[in-house]
């Protein structure tokens, strides 16, 4: 692993005097098996690295730095050279930004996270590929409605990230994940409807078939039958997956960049009261059980725990270092990257809500009358973080005298995201990490428009 | 990169050298299998951005590899591997062999035909042209949108292009080249007023060299996104329930890309997860839709002349005046009905297994004027423009989000709308279009299916709907 530290830091000391000069490096191995019809549709197996490297110059007139990137898939002497040589041009030609810089170590100590499960590489390929032909077989055999499996995968990753800087960060991390996902289509005569199930872990051991299973199988069962219904204002319960989605959602406009920049709904309403007040909202990436869990960020500042939302009230942003610069404070150790080929940028990795009383049948039976909320579409073509708009396609079941009864498909929901904030009923116990940069966990919002017939 | 100029016309070198792929080739079915491929890609990017005002970052990235797949029976093997040396290739030929192990299947391996390099097809490569000429064109459009209306205030622009050289060879005698030069540019503005703030998006992208801005003026795309920023602070709630709804032409092509486009793909046909399964030779759609999907069209963003599997881009006539004639095929679904792939075997790259995708996927133009079916709707929504899209291909139902919408009334186009998606079932919309106008225009995307992306063109003139569902809030 510290040979990946080397080579980034080997590319950190071919700085030139003034230069200030980060390199990322990344190396990853990935499987990934789909069963089909009771054989493997596909096997797939291959190591991949490549390193992002960001050169800073001052100018010359002392009016700010400038910052260029350059990228390469290949951790080759030649190409590594020539990345280098690429950044350093680039810079360039940026404009000259008094809060361009990379991040300085500003001493918060990284949290020992165990993150790389030691049993991954013992997993055989044999063994993942029973993993997907177990799941598919077993969706199969649920129900005699499940007409068809589409998919049944089972993947996984194993991932180490080096990252060095003239500033004097060294940061060294590993991680491993995998995962299966399967997905059923339930058939009555004519209609189909579908329903997916997954299940994450730091490895193979860790999945969860018999669940990934059945929530395939009960989301495309219960959803047979489903119509529209006619357009009105109602109670919304979010299935915890949906909240997760949402969730996500709404970091985009938590993101400190966003919010110096003015694109956030978010800006210039710090302290004020912009939800309901159950509502606290905390990014820890620290909590071990997080999907995002890291314990560095990606400009090799310690990650650390974040409050957001409290009570109800906006208490904060996240932000790397220069979006921090810009809005004149300091990085929240926030900074996430898309891997060697992207820069970092101010984002979450593990927001969660802080748990209510409630389980989900329980909120069901305090809401009474409503829409229970499966699934979600369009979220990226039909949610504005700028504006606040929200309108997504929806499917799930209706809430009748406070238990869930006749499913409903091809209908929206719609509010914006400032008035579906301020409107949350209940947050429920049910928290739940799941894939991504947020937990999931039942969420009741009232007097939202759903548009039907 | 320095920017030293390369003569367009010539094809550079191959990215594997004949020899070694054959030799590849013959290690990958050695121990069985029916078919085996080599896809070969060098890829280079650059971009640059301009946010608040500054031009943020330049950035250059390259990325080199081969993926090799082998087929027995029913299942494919898949390897990729950044390092191209021969040694290499063969280790990600020996992975991907892996899942012939148990035997089966014996791939007869079809000479090679000599190599055509295809020169790229671009009059000014874009490396070839100097960063401070590209950034000129990111300042420029930052003044046009700032000086669209006070009320702008903040303005995003974007330029992207890349190269990418192909190489596929198979034990079929397969061996292409294809060489796809790609440039795009975007603007998005923020627009704030008492009502909050709202944002305007335009891009332009074709599959062609710098000389996309002898054809496109920068200044029009940033008048264009600020305008849209700055229209919907006025704008009122989208309505809820069912509405007649005009989509102007060009970016409605996502209605067809959504609503019947996908569930085409042969993936989803052999699968039985698809609304359109077992339907060929049926009416699907109104008798007004000629449906097209077609990667010959020379600069559009969904173009190219070879697919990922090596077959040449073609144009299929998917449903012809309503009546579905044909599904989109790759070379692996089309084996399992005997035919032949319709050239829609697409990858995101070296990385990812080819799957059935779309290119550039469009509704034949009509006859009518686009203004006359305005004033035949006596009340409804006009969709001047669409963000995008997603569909569940087993049920048919499919959301698509309005940037640009307004009121129609009394047969007049009225007030701005806020952004909202509409939802409806595919086979249902397709047959309540009862108007389709002439006014036919091409709009770029980005289609992710399965995890990878591509880029991919949408079209149509101006058309109705009689009823689709939109999801405002207002009652």
């Amino acid at each position: 692993m510290s040979e990946l530290l080397d080579l980034a830091r080997s590319v950190v000391e071919r700085a030139r005097p003034g230069e200030g000069v980060e390199a990322y490096v990344a190396r990853g191995h990935d499987t990934e098996v789909r069963a089909f019809a009771g054989e493997v549709e596909h096997l797939a197996s291959a190591s991949s690295a490549g390193i992002g490297v960001r050169v800073v110059l001052g100018a010359a007139d002392g009016e700010g730095s400038r910052v260029g990137f350059a990228w390469a898939g290949s951790l080759e002497p030649g190409v590594v050279d020539a990345v280098l040589a690429d950044a350093r041009d680039n810079a360039v030609y940026a404009t000259p930004d008094p809060h361009v810089a990379l991040a300085q170590p500003d001493g918060v100590a990284a949290t020992e996270l165990d993150l790389w499960d030691p049993g991954f590489s013992g997993v055989s390929t044999d063994e993942k590929v029973r993993m997907a032909l177990e799941l598919e077989q077993m969706v199969r055999g649920a129900d005699p409605r499940v007409r068809q499996v589409e998919s049944a995968d089972y993947g996984d990753a194993s991932v180490e990230v080096a990252l060095a800087s003239t500033t004097g960060i060294r940061a060294n991390t590993r991680r491993t994940s995998a995962y299966v996902s399967v997905s059923a289509i339930a058939g009555d005569g004519d209609e189909s409807q579908t329903g997916s199930g997954f299940s994450v872990g730091r490895s193979a051991p860790a999945l969860d078939l018999e669940r990934a299973g059945r929530d395939a199988v009960t989301r495309a069962v219960r959803l047979l039958g489903a119509g529209k219904v006619r357009s009105g204002r109602f109670t919304v319960v979010f299935d915890p997956r949906v909240v997760a989605t949402l969730l996500s959602v709404v970091s985009s406009a938590l993101s400190g960049e966003a919010v110096v920049k003015g694109r956030s709904f978010f800006a210039g309403r710090l302290g004020e009261e912009v939800a309901a007040g159950m509502v606290t909202l905390v990014d820890d990436p620290t909590d071990p059980r997080a999907y995002g869990a890291a314990a560095f960020d990606g400009e090799g500042l310690a990650c650390r725990r974040n409050v957001l939302i409290d009570g109800g009230v906006l208490e904060g942003f996240v932000y790397d270092s220069v979006s921090a610069r810009r809005a004149g404070t300091v990085s929240t150790g926030s900074a996430v990257r898309s891997g060697y080929a992207g820069t970092p940028g101010a984002g979450c990795r593990a927001l969660a809500l802080s748990p209510g009383e409630l389980d989900q049948p329980a909120i069901l039976a305090s809401v009474g009358d409503g829409v229970y909320v499966q699934s979600v579409t369009g979220v990226h073509s039909g949610v504005s973080t700028v504006s606040g708009d929200f309108s997504v396609g929806a499917e799930g079941l209706m809430i009748r005298a406070g238990a869930l009864a006749e499913p409903v498909r091809e209908v929206t929901v719609a509010s914006t995201l400032q008035r579906m904030l301020r409107s949350v009923l209940h947050v429920g116990c049910d928290v739940e990490w799941l894939p991504g940069a947020a937990a999931g966990q039942t969420l009741a919002i009232g007097d939202m428009q759903l548009s039907g017939s | 990169m320095p920017d030293t100029p390369s003569k367009p016309g010539a094809a550079g070198a191959p990215l594997i050298e004949p020899g070694v792929v054959e030799r590849v080739l013959a290690a990958a079915v050695r121990r069985g299998g029916d078919m085996a491929e080599i896809f070969a890609e060098d890829r280079q990017i650059s971009g640059a951005s301009l946010d608040d005002r500054k031009v943020e970052e330049l950035s250059s990235g390259r990325e080199r590899g081969a993926g090799i797949r082998v087929v027995v029976g029913e299942t494919t093997g898949f390897a990729h591997t950044a390092d191209m040396s021969e040694a290499g290739l063969l280790g990600a030929a020996e992975a991907a062999a892996a899942v012939a192990r148990s035997g089966g299947g014996e791939a007869r391996i079809v000479a090679l035909p000599s190599r055509h390099g295809r020169p790229p097809r671009a009059e000014v490569l874009p490396s070839t042209v100097a960063k401070a000429r590209k950034l000129e064109l990111l300042v420029r459009a930052d003044d046009v949108a700032r000086a669209s209306g006070g009320a702008i205030t903040q303005v995003q622009v974007g330029y992207g292009d890349s190269r990418r050289r192909v190489l596929v060879a198979s034990t079929d005698g397969v061996l292409a080249e294809d060489d796809q030069v790609r440039t795009r540019f975007s603007v998005v503005c923020v627009a704030s007023g008492d009502t909050g703030l709202q944002t305007g998006y335009e891009s332009v992208a074709h599959t062609m060299g710098f000389e996309l801005f002898d054809q496109v003026d920068v200044d029009e795309v940033a008048r264009t996104a600020a305008r849209r920023a700055l229209g919907k602070l006025s704008a009122r709630p989208a309505p809820s329930g069912e509405v007649p709804v005009v989509l102007a032409g060009g970016s409605g092509g996502i209605l067809f890309h959504e609503a019947c486009g996908h569930g085409l793909e042969a993936d989803h046909i052999v699968k039985d997860s698809s609304v359109y399964v077992g339907r060929v030779g049926e009416q699907v759609a109104s008798p007004l839709v000629t449906l097209v999907d077609d990667g010959t069209i020379v600069g559009e963003w969904g173009h190219y002349a070879v697919d990922d599997e090596g077959r040449p881009a073609a144009r299929n006539v998917l449903i012809d005046h309503g009546v579905l004639t044909d599904y989109m095929w790759d070379w692996l679904r089309a084996r399992k009905q005997g035919r032949h792939s319709s050239g829609n075997g697409r990858r995101q790259s070296y990385q990812h297994l080819p799957m059935v995708r779309m290119t550039n996927t469009f509704l034949m133009a009509g006859t009518e004027d686009p203004d006359e079916i305005v004033a035949q709707t006596p009340s409804g929504v006009y969709v001047a423009k669409l963000g995008g899209g997603q569909v569940n291909t087993a049920t048919g139902d499919f959301v698509f989000g309005t940037t640009e919408a307004y009121l129609i009334e009394h047969g007049r186009i009225t007030e701005p709308l806020r952004d909202a998606n509409l939802i409806g079932n595919g086979p249902e919309v397709l047959r309540r279009i009862d108007a389709v106008a002439g006014d036919f225009s091409m709009t770029p995307g980005t289609c992710g299916k399965d995890g990878q992306s591509v880029p991919v063109g949408c079209g149509q003139a101006t058309l109705r709907i009689t009823g689709v569902t939109i999801g405002g809030t207002a009652a």
